[in-house]
């Protein structure tokens, strides 16, 4: 063979070899698309932020390893705002976007309104951010799963351990006025009084009250042994904040604990002791490789509800990948099937059959000493997680008799 | 069912006059800037929060109360430079425009904060000094909101000072009353026009430096407590100083004791008054008549 020819026929194979590779892709389906809903704005915002860099996180790790089923993985997020425009947005990612999966939401009210839809049109969902036991309970869903906590949990975390470390039983509440926080109250009240204690009141406060200082008053009033606050977001932090300055003259608990808005709050509003989903200096397995990448991508460490997002979407893509397919009843039969998940804690995780609650423990946190604090977000040490290892996880779950759920056939 | 002893009752009232002191501070400016140049500032909520964020950032280099004092003069020659280059040129035309102009801007503002500053709340302490709580006899009240209080009675001092026994306030006040004729009296209002609607600013921007310790700082602490202002001023009567005061007090006492009262109707009760006095009184509890919106 001439040198020539050679080359020609080298330059014709290298040719049809670039263009037979975009053959082969072009084959297969385009990108898995995941739909992401959280509030980027209101007073849930400032956690919706740590949502999306969780989500993201989780796709790009993905995508670094050649994707799922060798597609690449598209994340489409979106701002939720308020239930009526998460039920339009959801809509929209389902019709127009056609994403193949749905995770995500913060509150409880929005997050109800998408599950309707996600339900409607059969696309999986899984809930990283709200706590209603409403949605584990009489309004659960085939195609929704919980990987967060659900009221029960947080209340029966903090709850147990206040009665049995302290003894404390006579509660004061402060609950936010939406669908989340009469949950959350139901749940609470019924808590303290299943184990003897005493309800001394309780105040229906509107989302976003910039001013706590009557309602200080009235527990003030009250003289309860505990304060134990039904607030979430921002709210959580302004009456953190009006408390101390108050004097915080009661031990205070409350039945949901983000990091964000303590942090926002600043260590000098915070003290007691609360339960959390996941902590950035937790040393299982996973945790600090996670929190170092996410430090690295961000300059700041992830919170639970980042956490909430990046273990959601490697739950799912774990589940395409694993199922070779994108049809919901698949995905739907693979996480009912006891499948279980690295969570970034001392135990994998596995979805609960008859409620899609993610079966996991929770930890009980107490605020730091600030002469110890590493750095500012370094605000807690943790105490225990709960249930303690070789308990069962349904010890903090809410059982069928208190949360019953009956889901249709997928 | 809480006891209601007379001594509570007090307390609510009592801590009622101190969530007044910003209401009044808040509506005071809106006032200004209505009764005097006709623009409904619907930004007034958007420079409160920006003198928070830049109290916020002040305060770490030259100390909490010099950022209080700087943070709002800031904020108002940001103010004067915007009703300068843009709002000046919409007084001629639809009232409408002037209110678009400010609406769109409160967006815009909002939008930028969260840009520089992120969507999450930071952290805003009090100084130590100003920390704790104060025991008078019975009432425990936190020092910092007793500091509000004299912060906000300095402000309407130094204000009225200012439009009573000053040559400017003067003409600011004649303004008010009758444009026209101070403009045939050969005064150019359009420098006043600019100087008040700092003023009005300057106000916002300072509530909201004082409020940034109380509920910490965030993108959309505005937009509530905008709107509260102007509920407040249609109760006052809209470019009324003592308007502003004393519906500013009513409005305080009206959520405090709700607060006690009945919770759920907290946020609900000042617009239950807004909505009365304008059934009774649609100028307001001391507006006066104006030709020109009459």
């Amino acid at each position: 063979m001439t040198r020539r020819k050679f080359l020609r026929a080298a330059a014709g194979s290298v040719a049809v070899g670039g263009l037979g590779f975009p053959i082969v892709l072009r084959a297969q389906q385009g990108p898995i698309r995941v739909g992401h809903l959280t509030p980027r704005t209101g007073f849930l915002a400032p956690l919706g932020e740590y949502a999306v860099m969780g989500a993201r996180q989780a796709v790009d790790e993905f995508n670094e390893k050649g994707g799922v089923l060798g597609r690449k993985v598209e994340l489409i997020s979106e701002d939720s705002q308020n239930p009526g425009v998460a039920k339009q947005k959801v809509i929209k990612l389902i019709e127009k976007d056609k994403v193949d999966v749905l995770i995500g939401e913060i509150s409880s009210a929005s997050g109800l309104a998408i599950s309707e839809e996600a339900q409607r049109y059969k696309v999986v969902y899984i809930n990283t951010g709200f706590n209603t036991d409403e949605a584990r309970g009489a309004r659960c869903q085939r195609y929704m799963f919980h990987v967060e906590g659900s009221n029960t949990m947080y209340t029966k975390t903090v709850g147990r351990w206040l009665f049995r470390e302290k003894k404390i039983n006579r509660w004061y509440f402060l609950t936010a006025d939406y669908a989340f926080g009469h949950d959350l109250y139901r749940v609470s009240s019924r808590f303290l009084k299943e184990n003897g204690g005493t309800n001394l009141g309780n105040d229906m406060i509107p989302t976003n009250s910039p001013d706590y200082s009557g309602y200080i008053l009235k527990l003030k009033a009250a003289k309860p042994d505990l304060v134990y606050i039904n607030l979430a977001g921002v709210d959580q932090t302004t009456f953190l904040k009006q408390y101390r300055d108050a004097g915080a003259p009661f031990e205070l608990a409350g039945g949901v604990m983000d990091t964000q808005p303590f942090w926002a709050a600043g260590i000098d509003a915070l003290s007691g002791h609360w339960q959390s989903l996941w902590y950035h200096e937790l040393k299982e397995k996973g945790s600090p490789e996670f929190t170092a990448a996410f430090r690295k991508r961000n300059g700041r460490p992830p919170e639970n509800q980042a956490w909430g997002e990046y273990v959601g979407t490697r739950i799912l893509l774990q589940a395409v990948q694993e199922t070779k397919s994108t049809k919901s009843a698949d995905l739907v039969r693979y996480l009912e099937s006891g499948a279980s998940f690295d969570i970034l804690k001392g135990r994998r995780g596995t979805f609960r059959p008859w409620d899609h609650q993610l079966l996991q423990e929770m930890y009980v946190v107490k605020v730091k000493d600030k002469a110890r604090m590493k750095d500012q977000w370094d605000i807690f040490e943790v105490v225990e997680p709960v249930p303690k290892p070789g308990e069962s996880l349904e010890l903090i779950q809410p059982t069928k008799e208190e949360n019953p759920c009956n889901m249709p056939a997928v | 069912m809480l006891p209601m002893s007379p001594l509570i009752v007090l307390e609510h009232l009592a801590n009622g006059i101190v969530v007044a002191a910003y209401y009044v501070m808040l509506a005071l400016g809106l006032s200004i800037i209505f009764g005097m140049i006709g623009v409904i500032n619907l930004a007034h909520g958007a420079f409160f929060a920006l003198g928070a964020y830049a109290a916020l950032v002040l305060k770490d280099a030259i100390g909490f109360t010099p950022a209080l004092i700087l943070s709002p003069v800031l904020v108002a020659v940001l103010g004067m430079a915007i009703e300068a280059l843009f709002l000046r040129r919409l007084y001629k035309g639809d009232p409408l425009l002037g209110l678009l102009f400010t609406f769109g801007l409160a967006m815009v503002m909002e939008q930028i904060i969260r840009i520089i500053w992120g969507a999450a709340g930071l952290p805003f302490d009090a100084p130590a000094a100003l920390r704790g709580a104060v025991h008078m006899g019975e009432f425990v009240y936190s020092r910092y909101r007793l500091f509000i209080l004299g912060a906000a009675v300095a402000a309407i001092m130094g204000l009225w000072l200012f439009l009573e026994k000053t040559r400017f306030g003067t003409i600011i006040r004649a303004g008010t009353r009758d444009g026209e004729m101070v403009r045939l009296l050969g005064i150019g209002l359009k420098p006043v026009f600019t100087v008040v609607f700092g003023i009005g600013i300057a106000l916002a921007a300072v509530a909201g430096a004082l409020s940034a310790p109380l509920a910490g700082v965030h993108p959309a602490m505005g937009t509530d407590v905008g709107t509260a202002a102007f509920v407040v001023v249609t109760i006052g009567g809209l470019g009324s100083f003592w308007g502003s005061v004393l519906a500013g007090l009513l409005v305080g006492e009206i959520v405090s004791l709700s607060i006690l009262l009945w919770p759920p109707a907290a946020q609900a009760s000042m617009y239950l008054l807004m909505a009365v006095v304008l059934l009774v009184r649609p100028r307001g509890l001391l507006g006066e008549r104006w030709e020109k919106f009459e």
